[in-house]
């Protein structure tokens, strides 16, 4: 029986075929699809900021941020035996939600953690197949594990799959 | 030494409820000007809450909702959002704007001039919050112009936590209800202020920290 699992804020599921993984309403946070499509396991991890290393003094969620979240989803991944050259990406979410006044300090976190996260795949040489990112909208986001499909929901755009 | 939300003693958490009571009290007042009705408010609920807690009592993450956010600077410093529920929304603009023959709006659309009146609400009552913390500490504290967004709750108050994200995942929720002649409103607002604003107000208050 195929199961949803929730994904929180700072937080990410590894689970295989049947399941769905879903995480709610991204902002300017970024959701993290990755796959193994041969062993159909995959993982979805909801990232709030971009790096950690400014925190790296103090006790950190290390699901909240991009660098530390992916790669310990990765490593997990690889425990339950995926191969690293297997993975691929779909991401989605980085929204700048309001529509700030140019030079203001706030509003350019969602593209900081696209980028960031687009980095940190990169140096793991995970290919990104898919992104639905940046814009100015919230996003929800369904990963089936049964086939690799990330299907993206906004208030009054249509549903994206990719 | 303070660090975080979660470790706010319950005289602090009093202290800002109490902020909050001055700052609602103030709204109301506001509301009840612009809106030439006479409007009462309850006693605010304030929370120190999860960020899970606080979208579910909006209705879920994906709900409909309209928020005006307002950043604050200065002595000061952190972001206050005023949170309305689309219906909610819908119905104070009802009020405010009856003696403007409109055309019927589509569902889930708002026009230019609702969205502007909405913007102007919240931007009078997150003054009216920031300006109980002045009055109160003395602070000297500016504000930027409000920003409106309709979109998913779970993605609109994630950007105050986000903006502020090392300050841990505890939010102060606010929620009042506003009644008027005919109506009652609930309203949410979420203030989150740097660590050093909330003990810079606490040390003006006369409160250990």
């Amino acid at each position: 029986m195929s199961q949803t699992l929730v994904v929180g804020i700072s937080d990410y599921v590894v689970s295989k075929n049947p399941n769905v993984l879903v995480t709610y309403a991204l902002g300017s946070c970024v959701g993290i699809c990755l796959y193994d499509s041969r062993l159909q396991i995959g993982g979805l991890s909801h990232i709030m900021l971009p790096d950690s290393s400014q925190f790296a003094h103090q006790e950190i969620n290390r699901m909240k941020f991009a660098d530390t979240a992916i790669v310990d989803m990765v490593k997990e991944m690889l425990r339950l035996g995926c191969d690293l050259h297997r993975l691929t990406a779909k991401i989605a979410g980085g929204a700048k939600m309001f529509q700030v006044q140019p030079g203001s300090q706030i509003g350019s976190i969602g593209d900081r953690n696209v980028d960031s996260v687009k980095q940190v795949l990169n140096s793991l040489q995970i290919p990104i197949l898919a992104e639905e990112t940046r814009q100015n909208y919230g996003r929800t986001v369904y990963f089936d594990l049964s086939t690799g499909i990330m299907r993206v929901h906004s208030l009054n755009k249509k549903i994206a799959e990719v | 030494m303070l660090k975080n939300y979660e470790e706010l003693s319950d005289m602090h958490i009093d202290v800002l409820r109490e902020i909050g009571n001055i700052g609602a009290g103030n709204a109301a007042t506001a509301l009840a000007t612009i809106l030439d009705e006479k409007v009462e408010i309850s006693l605010p609920i304030v929370k120190i809450t999860d960020f899970d807690t606080a979208v579910r009592a909006l209705g879920g993450a994906e709900s409909m909702t309209v928020g005006v956010l307002v950043n604050f600077f200065g002595e000061a410093n952190g972001m206050i959002m005023f949170l309305l529920k689309m219906e909610d929304a819908k119905t104070i603009l009802s009020i405010l704007l009856r003696d403007f023959e409109e055309e019927n709006d589509d569902e889930d659309e708002i026009s230019e001039l609702k969205l502007s009146a909405i913007r102007e609400i919240g931007n009078i009552l997150g003054s009216s919050y920031i300006n109980s913390i002045a009055t109160l500490t003395g602070l000297q504290i500016n504000l930027s112009v409000p920003y409106i967004a309709i979109d998913m709750a779970g993605a609109l108050m994630s950007v105050p936590i986000i903006e502020f994200g090392a300050v841990g995942d505890k939010i102060m929720f606010i929620e009042e209800i506003f009644s008027g002649s005919e109506n009652d409103l609930k309203s949410n607002v979420i203030m989150f202020a740097q660590i050093d604003t909330l003990k810079l107000i606490m040390e003006r208050l006369g409160l250990e920290i």
